[in-house]
């Protein structure tokens, strides 16, 4: 999983983060690798030496969000680098092979409202795209036409949270195909008729909460769903129970404890994916 | 990182993983190498293929094929076809390999989408391929893109599409991709008007008893009830924008000088500004009203639209009647959030009577108890009734959109057929269904006067949901909140039951406005709002509610109970902000401050969502350590408010420092829970 490392950086920060430990880590040993993982083009890749692409370089400036170092990264190069991947029609490609998805779109909203650079891109374009991405179940999916599934629908919502615009949402809609997720154990799938998985205890709950019908699931249930899926002996969590631990799925399921406010544990914004005082710390100063 | 069962690894695994690891890490050197240094030979192309080979997402490795095969093109002549069509088929070759390996790999699609659009490939074999993908696993929705992908580049019509679809639901009904898929080509084939597609009453019918076939086989499916509730929303929506009520309502009369105009339309709609919509007074039309939307959202878009209107009074001395006209001039301009223009016109007349013996207008409250010994029911025949009746009893000069036949008799025989369904199986959607299904029967036809012949039955059935599913019971619940209130606000008489007045103290004969009261009803979610746009005076103490949404189109609002409900942030009272008349307010006893979620943060005006510039004078206003979330929103939905009574104790939020800091926050302030400030 080397290719994704700073994904993984991202996941495991940010649940130390909520778990309240992230002083564990040694903050410029993190800061120092994130950057050199920077290709000149301004964007970062998965690892070093790695290609540049938007879904690493959303978690390069998460990274340093965490640590309140938004200041280390040269703003203006990393927010012309996201730019330049936007399309005519509003969308966003990945890189510069073309690749198109509405999580792209959804990378470049939120890089650029955590550098303070939303009007670097055309944002009613951008929107334009993603809701035309919408299905008629109320999702939204990949490309325009295509099905709709949860972690499309979180990357949807949440950008059309960050731009404002949840008013294109059919908020009950949506809300009911989302809390129909929620299956007999209690753990939550990505669309109908599939398993339930953690991970989706982030996208559709996150989802959820941002469009105000989250108390359409039991949350209880999901909270003994996501407990279960904990490996006990060796710490972690997995996707289903009694499967292997990864961080991943440690992350998703912490996040989405947090968002069922299970004690102990720090607020995360469902929008940004960061915690509630750095996204407070950015916007309301 | 899915579905790997959970084991301890024992030395002999930990050893062949690492072995594994330091394999794959030398052969990645090398390929950074190769790709650092543009190095394309075939060799180099081999250590990439089993790079991609050991991890198909790794973009790096398939970005580097890219540049080969460019890098490869461009060393051959054009007429060398053949050399081409093999490096061509080479890529294609990888990509398989990738997919066998792992099938939902968007780095291999994206590549082979690549590939074939540079040209020289074939429709068949992409066609084969995906045949092979789509029946081993019918949902993957990469194998969906890409199909979706090769019909667009090779023409392939969409009625070829719908048939595959066919083919496919046939073969296994539970397949929700094929059911979304059917959706996504009908709607092309209505919107460019397809013969035997359009108008939609033609495809309905089939698709009806297509889908009736799959939820009878088997009921506990879904895939086939989400497609059913798309058919009746196709069957029922109104295809565009219209008005729906207004104040002041058409045919009334009323007396202020100063009031709120309110447009209430069926959906978010952009657009309604002087060009659009004419405001005539006698015979002049004004030119300096302002339209703004109520809702906070970047691009002017809202449900409720508002602006205000003075009366020029000028020399007269005595009593005088003004004719008030409120019509579309350029109704198209008026837009919904779907881009559907509005191509109705509508008009509103009412009556502005003024009287100049009167006493400046505007109750001077002097402070209201909300209290069971302090309310009395209204004489129905009093003046105080005169606009709440004005509201029910004249008939409005909106053009309707007209209801067709088709539309109720596709609906009752669906009614019919899943009565039938559900008398053999007890079925949680299929119930669901015919609750919407009813709905739906009722809702066609005018919303001036509301049909709500099936109301009775369908309570019962959200009442049997919430026990049948219990996960979803508050989905339930909030479905049955609004269907009490479309019965509670559906014709005068039934309103009637909730109507009263306070008193402004117990020694006191004074009343206040007319108050709607409708605390102790376990409502979880309100709405109804566009009857009820002539509400003063609103009780909803008792209730479980946790939003206010829709309230904002109240303008005339001047009295609010929200305590002992569940609250559970000031952003959620952000529909307050667009109340200006609003003088006293009640949210005690809910949950302020209790959640360390907020489920309303991004359905409001914020920093956070771009619609709200963050308040600079917040910070020379809230000094030292009042610098705080609760505090800033508070500031934030409050500071532009004039609230003479307020009661807040019993929330978590409310301790000492914060009741201080509204008390300098409202300046108007008189009573504060229960005391009056000096």
């Amino acid at each position: 999983m080397e290719h994704l490392r700073i994904n993984g950086a991202y996941w495991g920060l940010t649940t130390l983060d909520i778990l309240g430990k992230l002083a564990a880590v040694d903050q410029e040993t993190v800061i120092s690798w994130v950057m050199s993982c920077q290709h000149e083009s301004g964007g970062f890749g998965g690892n070093e030496g790695h290609d540049p692409h938007l879904l690493y370089t959303l978690s390069a400036i998460q990274i340093l969000a965490l640590f309140n170092k938004i200041d280390t990264l040269d703003i203006e190069k990393v927010s012309n680098y996201i730019s330049t991947l936007q399309n005519e029609d509003g969308s966003f490609s990945g890189d510069k092979w073309g690749e198109i998805d509405t999580r792209f779109s959804y990378v470049a909203i939120c890089s650029l409202a955590l550098l303070k650079q939303l009007d670097k891109i055309n944002v009613e374009k951008a929107v334009k795209y993603i809701v035309s991405c919408k299905n008629l179940d109320g999702g939204f999916g990949c490309t325009p036409g295509a099905e709709s599934h949860a972690g499309q629908i979180f990357c949807c919502i949440g950008a059309l949270a960050i731009t404002g615009c949840l008013h294109y949402v059919d908020k009950d809609l949506l809300g009911w195909w989302l809390c129909e997720r929620q299956v007999k154990s209690g753990g939550l799938n990505g669309r109908p008729e599939k398993l339930p998985d953690v991970c989706y205890s982030w996208w559709v709950l996150s989802s959820l909460i941002v469009i105000d019908r989250v108390h359409w699931i039991d949350k209880e249930k999901l909270v003994k769903f996501i407990l279960n899926c904990q490996d006990k002996e060796n710490g972690g969590i997995s996707d289903r129970p009694d499967d292997a631990v990864d961080v991943f799925h440690t992350y998703f399921g912490v996040a989405g404890l947090s968002l069922l406010e299970y004690p102990g544990l720090k607020a995360i914004d469902p929008a940004y994916a960061l915690p509630v005082d750095v996204i407070n710390r950015i916007f309301l100063h | 990182m899915h579905g790997r069962p959970r084991k301890s690894a024992t030395p002999v695994d930990e050893n062949a993983s690492a072995l594994k690891a330091a394999k794959i890490r030398s052969l990645q050197s090398q390929f950074l190498l190769n790709h650092h240094n543009n190095i394309y030979t075939k060799e180099a192309l081999e250590i990439n293929a089993k790079l991609i080979e050991s991890n198909p997402e790794f973009m790096t490795a398939w970005n580097y094929r890219k540049l080969a095969f460019e890098h490869n093109l461009s060393n051959q002549s054009e007429a060398d076809s053949d050399h081409i069509k093999s490096i061509i088929d080479e890529e294609l070759r990888v990509v398989e390999n990738a997919l066998r390996k792992n099938f939902k790999s968007y780095g291999a699609w994206h590549h082979r989408k690549w590939v074939i659009s540079k040209g020289n490939s074939s429709t068949e074999r992409e066609l084969r391929l995906l045949n092979l993908f789509q029946k081993q696993d019918t949902r993957n929705f990469h194998a969906w893109n890409y199909r979706r992908f090769i019909a667009g580049l090779k023409n392939i019509s969409d009625e070829k599409e719908l048939q595959f679809t066919t083919d496919m639901i046939n073969d296994n009904f539970s397949n929700y991709s094929a059911w979304h898929n059917r959706s996504v080509l009908l709607s092309h084939l209505l919107e460019k008007k397809v013969v035997g597609y359009f108008p939609k009453e033609i495809f309905l019918k089939e698709e009806y008893e297509f889908v009736r076939n799959a939820v009878f086989t088997d009921p506990d499916d879904q895939s086939g009830w989400f497609y059913h509730l798309w058919l009746l929303d196709q069957t029922v929506k109104v295809d565009m924008p219209n008005l729906v009520s207004s104040w002041p309502p058409h045919g009334s009369e009323i007396t202020k000088t100063t009031f709120p105009i309110v447009l209430f339309f069926n959906e978010p709609v952009e657009g309604v500004n002087l060009q659009t919509v004419s405001v005539q007074v006698e015979d002049d039309i004004f030119k300096n009203i302002a339209w703004s939307p109520l809702s906070s959202n970047k691009f002017k878009c809202g449900q409720a639209w508002l602006t205000h209107l003075t009366i020029p009074l000028g020399e007269t001395h005595s009593s005088k009647i003004f004719q008030v006209k409120i019509s579309s001039e350029y109704s198209q301009g008026i837009i919904s959030s779907n881009g559907v223009p509005c191509s109705q016109h509508w008009s509103i007349a009412f009556r502005v009577s003024v009287c100049h013996d009167f006493q400046l207008e505007g109750q001077s409250l002097r402070g209201v108890l909300m209290t069971d010994e302090n309310f009395s029911t209204v004489d129905i025949n009093s003046n105080v009734m005169d606009l709440f009746k004005s509201y029910f009893e004249l008939a409005s000069d909106y053009e309707q959109p007209t209801s067709s036949k088709w539309k109720s008799e596709m609906i009752a025989s669906e009614i019919d057929q899943y009565r039938e369904l559900l008398s053999w199986a007890e079925c949680k959607i299929g119930k669901l269904t015919l609750a919407r299904l009813l709905m739906a029967n009722d809702a066609i036809g005018t919303p001036v006067a509301p049909n709500t012949t099936h109301v009775e039955e369908v309570l019962k059935l959200y009442s049997e949901l919430m026990e049948l599913d219990p996960t979803h019971y508050q989905y339930y619940k909030d479905e049955y909140s609004l269907v009490f209130l479309k019965q509670v606000t559906s014709s005068k008489e039934s309103l009637m039951k909730y109507c009263g007045q306070y008193k402004e103290s117990t020694s006191s004969n004074i009343t206040g406005p007319m108050c709607l009261r409708l605390n102790f009803l376990s409502l979880s979610q309100i709405g109804s709002f566009e009857r009820l746009l002539w509400v003063q005076s609103l009780d909803l103490s008792h209730n479980q509610l946790h939003s206010i949404e829709g309230l904002e189109a109240l303008q005339l609002l001047s009295c609010l109970n929200l305590s002992h409900n569940k609250v559970g942030s000031f952003m959620a009272l952000d529909p307050l902000r667009f109340l200006k008349s609003l003088r006293v307010l009640n949210i005690s006893y809910n949950e302020l401050g209790a959640h360390t979620v907020d489920t309303r943060r991004y359905l409001c005006s914020s920093p956070l969502s771009h619609t709200l510039d963050y308040d600079k004078k917040f910070e020379e206003f809230a000094t030292g350590d009042e610098k705080v979330l609760n505090f800033w929103e508070a500031y934030s939905v409050f500071g532009g408010l004039d609230i003479m009574q307020l009661d807040v104790v019993g929330n978590a939020a409310a301790d000492e420092r914060f009741i201080l800091f509204l008390v300098k926050l409202l300046p108007g302030l008189k009573w504060l829970d229960g005391e009056e400030l000096h």
